[in-house]
């Protein structure tokens, strides 16, 4: 329960030092920015640890080694190796060794990015496009997407035909812009409001 | 300098001050407003709903507390509906800061429904990966989940026993606040025809609607707008429904300064051609 | 070595992938298996690069007493006590997340305000920036004022108390108009809707089939080793 109200002030005097800012750069500030870059730190490093070293490493070892899957339990030498590989980037003399992980990393998400771009976006998304042109809506939309398709496509000059057409896929991507912008102002207000609330309620009982 | 001049460059710490007075004010006055529910968070309910007893709902915690007074009301909504519904679920989350946050509205919200930890739900905890994960849990979870988040065996919990893969999951719900929900859609979606509604911030809002028309996703609960709609579908308001008439105020400021700001520079050009 | 062993793992791994979408039958799908599960473990440990040189980066700062090094000081020590936090309550609850564990209380107290509060914080900068500078200088940019305005007013219940109020109004100049049909309508929000499952849909699929087709021709510049600069 103290350690409850502890941390509540704790709370509050972090959120005001954080909100200080917009007044003027400050020292309550500077200490509360360089004590979240800290924790964040620190918290990777338990992330690593509880998340990954150890159930998917230490565990999953001990574990295979138990139920007798030798090479189950002695092949996860290879993604060990790969990992404190992969940290050699640190020091600049073997930093070239880091660059095998790292192909690793960018080998498996090419691989997957290119069947999940055609498989998981363009297909499905270019076949809902050309639907029957029986509705107001599917028009708009058929028109949306090819218009925009035709403003960004740069190597020639939107000039006649093609600059109608981008002239059109400029007023989609417009109104597709600003509802990102209202949708970006209600959720950096959201944000606020929940800041708020933690302020007048949790710290100072106003809001009962 | 001319009124509107002044108008136009106006200290922007009073602009600060009037939000705050936008926001704690209603906070504090508590007004009743009325939540209209949309088509895509109406969608996303009828998909938990029509989810016959005991399906197996896996929720992924796909944002940190940077998005969480936005996104927590949605994951605390749909857990309620979720165990309402007697459904199980499963929690896991491609952001490991977003964890504890589960951990907080789970321990909230199942104690509240009469349900326990192990025999009503679990939570597997996170793992790195991001889209390798989300496509080697389509083999088997326990390739990457052995144990839930504190070492328990997953085979220990009797509904678990029969979860291997998407094919035994009936619904997988996304609460996101960045990319994580399209790589959900396109690398699970698309390879496992695995059923999804996302719920998002109001940043990511709207490019999710491409995958709403398209059929990939089945709802969105956008934003705390969204959030207020599904409490509103529940039956039970929250903290979303709270925060709607600060965000009215807020909003209705902002579009009047965005009209007085724009009135006094049309008027200031109209006065320079002249 | 330093190239050509990079460039083979990335054709071998990026292929075997692609090979065991459409032959997901052993060996290939069982390699896929393995790969992706080394995968997230190699993810795993990217977590502690930049550790080391942001504490080196710190901890020099403060033996040398630069200008600031208080601040070094804040953040070394936090470093290190949330790592002892965590350990500590990773040993003693099984997990640094469990509720009573002192790594909890860090997280619930400092992590969660602190991160909110930066973003949050953005609210004041946007409010300010969009009065200052949205300015409606020619008709693209109105289109976009105007378009954000709808979907601002649409999205909370002002917009509906607004809209009953143009039903009132509009029913005091043309009596035949009733307000309940009008205001059952629900215009901004209606259009609100419109405006996301339409055009805003329409151009986001413009711009996404653009972005994958562009991922694709990158990924496979990568894979053919065209691309080389995740080497550097």
């Amino acid at each position: 329960m103290i350690l409850n109200i502890i941390g509540t002030w704790v709370a509050a005097t972090l959120t005001i030092a954080i909100l200080s800012f917009l007044y003027k750069d400050n020292p309550l500030y500077r200490v509360a920015e360089h004590l979240y870059v800290g924790i964040s730190a620190g918290f990777a490093v338990i992330y690593a640890w509880a998340f990954d070293v150890y159930p998917m490493l230490v565990d999953a070892f001990r574990n295979n080694l138990h139920q007798k899957h030798y090479l189950e339990a002695w092949i996860l030498i290879v993604p060990t190796i790969l990992g404190i590989m992969m940290l050699c980037r640190s020091i600049p003399k073997i930093a070239w060794i880091s660059r095998w992980p790292i192909s690793f990393t960018v080998g498996i998400g090419a691989g997957l990015g290119i069947v999940a771009g055609v498989q998981g976006y363009l297909l499905p998304q270019v076949s809902d496009t050309l639907r029957p042109l029986i509705s107001v809506n599917n028009f708009v939309m058929y028109i949306g997407v090819i218009a925009t398709l035709f403003y960004f496509y740069f190597s020639k000059e939107h000039k006649g035909a093609l600059g109608v057409v981008s002239r059109v896929g400029i007023i989609f991507i417009m109104v597709a812009f600003g509802a990102s912008f209202g949708y970006t102002v209600m959720a950096r207000i959201s944000l606020l409001i929940g800041r708020f609330y933690f302020l007048l309620h949790d710290w100072l009982p106003i809001i009962r | 300098m001319t009124f509107w001049q002044r108008i136009s460059t106006v200290d922007r710490r009073i602009l600060y001050v009037l939000l705050c007075l936008a926001v704690a004010l209603p906070l504090i006055l508590k007004p009743k407003t009325q939540v209209r529910v949309s088509e895509p968070v109406r969608s996303a309910f009828e998909t938990v709903d029509k989810l016959p007893e005991d399906a197996v709902v896996m929720i992924s915690i796909d944002y940190d507390p940077s998005s969480a007074p936005e996104v927590q009301p949605m994951l605390i909504g749909l857990l309620r509906h979720a165990f309402k519904k007697n459904l199980h679920v499963i929690v896991t989350g491609q952001l490991a800061l977003g964890l504890p946050l589960a951990e907080i509205a789970l321990n909230q919200v199942g104690p509240e429904m009469g349900k326990t930890y192990g025999k009503d739900y679990v939570n597997i905890g996170y793992r790195p990966g991001g889209s390798a994960m989300m496509i080697g849990i389509g083999r088997e979870i326990r390739d990457y989940f052995r144990t839930d988040y504190k070492g328990v065996p997953l085979d220990s919990f009797a509904f678990m026993r029969s979860v291997h893969n998407y094919r035994d999951i009936g619904l997988l719900v996304s609460l996101a606040h960045g990319a994580v929900a399209e790589q959900w859609i396109q690398f699970v979606g698309g390879r496992f025809n695995q059923t999804i509604i996302v719920g998002c911030t109001g940043v990511n809002a709207p490019s999710l609607y491409q995958y709403l028309h398209s059929g990939q996703i089945k709802g969105i609960i956008g934003g705390l707008q969204g959030a207020s709609e599904y409490e509103a579908l529940i039956g039970k308001p929250g903290s979303a429904t709270l925060g709607m008439p600060a965000q009215s105020a807020a909003h209705g400021l902002i579009i009047l300064l965005l009209i007085i700001g724009n009135l006094g520079y049309i008027i200031s050009r109209r006065k320079k051609k002249q | 070595m330093k190239r050509s062993v990079p460039l083979t793992i990335v054709f071998v791994t990026a292929v075997l992938l692609i090979v065991a979408f459409f032959i997901p039958h052993k060996p290939f799908g069982d390699l896929q298996s393995r790969f992706l599960n080394w995968y997230t473990i190699v993810s795993g440990f990217t977590f502690l690069l930049g550790l080391d040189s942001l504490t080196r980066h710190h901890l020099v700062r403060v033996f040398r007493r630069v200008e600031g090094w208080g601040y070094s000081l804040v953040l070394v020590l936090a470093l290190f006590a949330t790592m002892a936090l965590g350990f500590y309550s990773w040993f003693k609850f099984q997990s640094p997340f469990a509720l009573r564990a002192p790594f909890m209380w860090l997280y619930t107290y400092m992590i969660i305000p602190l991160q909110s509060t930066m973003f949050a914080s953005l609210a004041f900068f946007v409010f300010s920036a969009a009065y200052r500078a949205f300015r409606i200088r020619n008709f693209a940019a109105t289109l976009l004022l105007v378009a954000a305005c709808l979907v601002m007013i649409g999205n909370v219940p002002l917009g509906s108390a607004f809209w009953h109020d143009i039903g009132s109004l509009v029913h005091a100049i043309i009596p035949g108009v009733s307000v309940d049909k009008l205001t059952a309508l629900e215009g901004f929000a209606s259009i609100k809707d419109w405006l996301m499952s339409i055009p805003t849909a329409a151009a986001g699929r413009g711009i996404g089939i653009g972005l994958a087709l562009g991922g694709i021709a990158m990924s496979l510049r990568i894979i053919l080793g065209i691309e080389r600069t995740y080497m550097s």
